[in-house]
């Protein structure tokens, strides 16, 4: 099972990191809400809890809980700009269908 | 599908909740746009890339309406309807705006504000500034992917009431939803995270395209309060493109050029200016209409020599700021740079060398105040963890007041309280039975009501029928986040209550602030001496009044000759309280006083007598 980041991802989260002025990578979750089951998590990760899963990517450390991570397995988090707008992108292959604008998915 | 921005721990928003927040910074010559993204304020591109929104509106003949550069380059080919610098009209009437023959625009004096005609009809600026803000809240949706929640838009410290509320119509008439007003060295410094700083008193020099602020800011327990603010309306980056442009005609021994070839060697000259910040040397090269060429080379130090008084007469306001403050020039912890100009290297050295210490100037100084509108956005939008949580004082810049009588201002609320900030005062009856009192609300630093500015009037009716001095009304002064005013008065016995909200009528300018306040400083043994005499008039009004009532009532206690005397006295004394003599009405006051004591003494035993009579002395409460 893995989670991992695009290289373009990848350094923009660092670039973020490194503003912020601390954190130790980022955390990827799922949780039950939203129109369609389920929503992402993503946020910065001050500290790792124990049950924590870490991966690597790209030198940024993913933090995943246990329970998120058969919804997230395979997941590749991108980095990509539509237009004016800019932010991260899922690629996640467990997702059968999602909401409209994506925001929430079914697996 | 929605892309996704990082959050904060455990700050991750639910699906469609998003809360976009954006910060403004509405600018005389320039807007921005900015966020907070992924944990980082981050000012908000067009599609070319570029942060900047040229504050121009162009009104077509053909119904459009175009914002931004391609306005501001329409400028020459259709100058009465496209308009530049709408912010020095927000809140003003025609009076009231400064330079009004040097700008090419066909003004409509209207109540409250001034209309620009345009070939869409008149326009007020609010409708023009909201051109502005919609294209700026357009562009942020764009990037945001959604609606915004709400904005925090800037404005200057010295703005009044009607320019705030200007500000705040204009961006209910885009679509904004404005979440507060912030004034613009408050944003500055909160974008350089002086927030999280440590405790202390700070300063923000912002030299802007026009116009010249300074502010200092104190920070305690994770609260910003502004102490004082003071500036110069007519002095910015433009004044050195000036001495530049002045500069290169006397060295290029050229007349004073066509007004196209002005332009355009005004235009070399700021290059230059611009080029020096980096640059020890920068060339001035330029064809006149004429054909002939200016080819001149400026130095930095040469530059700098040129410039020096203007940087100078930066430090006067400075030095003020400080005086308001309380504070020496050692107190401060920080000073941040704000505007462009401040990039000039002989603007940071003399800020520098003022304070003792290197001015904070890794921010973009263009865009240092979008940058922490955007970071307070985001926390009043409740994208901020809870612990973080930060309040913001502003200040007002003018006392709040009352006239009482003799038209002396009575301060309520003192000039730099910070706001938000509720003040009560009482007040009383003048005479027996008034019913009804009026209420003038004044803004300014002098002693008589005259030479203040008069913000709003008021009545409050009703109040029941009182021997003078017994009613107890109470007036409460309240300015809100935002530094809107409002006053209401209540008759303590009886409840009946009265109050105005300050809409704007006319606003002020930086100048006549800064010009009512130095008056107010220059004038202040003259209106202490004018204040002494309006209170001994208002007394020597007070004892003859009384005192023809008096004689009114019980007349007939006194001898003629006793009488005769006292008649004497009063028309002494009123004749005397016409003048200005405050020593002389003192003095016929006091004589009056004394010439009715033994008057006084038998009205006394009169009424005791009446109400003894017929009275057993067991029958009367002792």
């Amino acid at each position: 099972m893995s989670v991992t980041m695009s290289e373009r991802a990848a350094q923009h989260v660092s670039n973020f990191i490194a503003k912020r002025g601390k954190g130790i990578g980022i955390r990827l979750g799922v949780r039950t809400s939203g129109c369609s089951g389920m929503a992402y998590k993503l946020e910065f990760a001050d500290q790792r809890d124990d049950a924590d899963l870490t991966f690597e990517s790209h030198g940024v450390t993913i933090l995943v809980d246990p329970k998120s991570l058969p919804y997230l397995d395979g997941t590749e988090l991108d980095y990509v700009r539509e237009g004016l707008n800019e932010g991260f992108r899922f690629n996640n292959p467990n997702v059968k269908d999602a909401c409209g604008c994506g925001e929430s998915f079914n697996v | 599908m929605a892309l996704l921005q990082l959050s904060e721990p455990g700050m991750s928003a639910a699906p469609h909740q998003h809360r976009l927040a954006v910060g403004i910074d509405l600018g005389t010559t320039n807007s921005l746009v900015a966020t907070v993204r992924n944990g980082i304020a981050v000012c908000l591109n067009d599609a070319e890339g570029r942060a900047m929104l040229p504050s121009v509106v162009r009104y077509r003949a053909d119904g459009g309406v175009t914002v931004g550069r391609e306005a501001m380059q329409a400028q020459t080919v259709d100058p009465r309807n496209t308009i530049t610098s709408v912010k020095r009209f927000m809140g003003r009437g025609l009076r009231d705006v400064a330079y009004i023959e040097s700008t090419p625009y066909d003004f409509v004096d209207a109540p409250g504000m001034v209309r620009l005609r345009t070939v869409q009809g008149p326009k007020s600026p609010v409708e023009v500034s909201a051109e502005i803000l919609r294209t700026l809240r357009q562009r942020a949706e764009a990037s945001l992917g959604g609606e915004l929640t709400g904005a925090v838009i800037t404005v200057p410290a010295y703005f009044d009431d009607a320019q705030r509320q200007a500000t705040k119509d204009a961006a209910g008439l885009a679509g904004l939803n404005v979440l507060r007003l912030l004034n613009e060295p408050t944003a500055a410094a909160i974008a350089y995270g002086l927030d999280n700083a440590a405790e202390g008193v700070y300063a923000v020099y912002d030299l802007g395209g026009g116009t010249f602020d300074i502010s200092i800011l104190r920070l305690s327990r994770g609260v910003f309060e502004v102490l004082a603010t003071n500036g110069d309306a007519a002095l910015g980056g433009d004044d050195f493109d000036h001495r530049l442009f002045c500069w290169s005609l006397d060295r290029a021994r050229i007349e004073p050029p066509s007004a196209q070839d002005l332009r355009r060697l005004l235009a070399r000259s700021r290059e230059a200016k611009e080029l020096l910040s980096h640059a020890s040397e920068a060339p001035i090269v330029c064809t006149l209409g004429s054909g002939e060429e200016v080819n001149l080379k400026v130095g930095r130090d040469e530059f700098a020599s040129i410039t020096a008084n203007l940087v100078k007469k930066t430090l006067a306001p400075v030095r003020k700021a400080l005086r308001d403050a309380g504070m020496r020039a050692e107190d401060i912890k920080g000073v941040v740079m704000v505007g462009g100009a401040t990039r000039m290297p002989h603007v940071q050295k003399a800020v520098a060398e003022f304070f003792g210490q290197e001015p904070l100037t890794n921010l973009d100084p263009d865009k240092v105040v979008a940058l922490g509108a955007a970071k307070q956005a985001n926390a009043l939008a409740g994208n901020r963890s809870a612990d973080e949580d930060w309040l913001l004082l502003d200040v007002i810049p003018l006392s709040l007041g009352l006239e009482t009588m003799g038209g002396l201002a009575e301060k309520v609320i003192p000039r730099n309280s910070t706001i938000p900030v509720a003040r009560a005062q009482e007040f009383t009856t003048y005479k027996d039975g008034q019913t009804a009192m009026a209420f003038h609300v004044v803004q300014g630093e002098r002693e008589l009501v005259s030479d203040c500015r008069s913000l709003a009037r008021f009545e409050l009716r009703g109040i029941p029928p009182m021997v003078a001095g017994a009613a107890r009304i109470r007036v409460t002064f309240q300015v809100d986040a935002d530094g809107l005013l409002s006053v209401s008065a209540r008759e303590m016995s009886s409840g009946v209550e009265a109050s105005v909200i300050i809409k704007p009528s006319y606003g002020l300018t930086d100048q006549e602030i800064a010009d009512m306040l130095k008056s107010g400083f220059e004038h202040a043994g003259e209106d202490m001496g004018a204040r002494a005499l309006r209170e001994q008039q208002v007394e020597a009004r007070r004892l003859a009044e009384a005192t023809r009532h008096a004689l009114e009532a019980d007349g007939e206690l006194l001898e003629p000759s006793a009488r005769e005397a006292i008649e004497h006295l009063l028309t002494e004394l009123e004749t005397t309280a016409a003048g200005s003599d405050t020593g002389a009405i003192k003095q016929a006051t006091a004589a009056l006083n004394r010439g009715t004591e033994d008057f006084a003494a038998a009205r006394m035993d009169k009424s005791i007598r009446s109400a003894l009579a017929g009275r057993n002395i067991d029958q009367l409460e002792v």
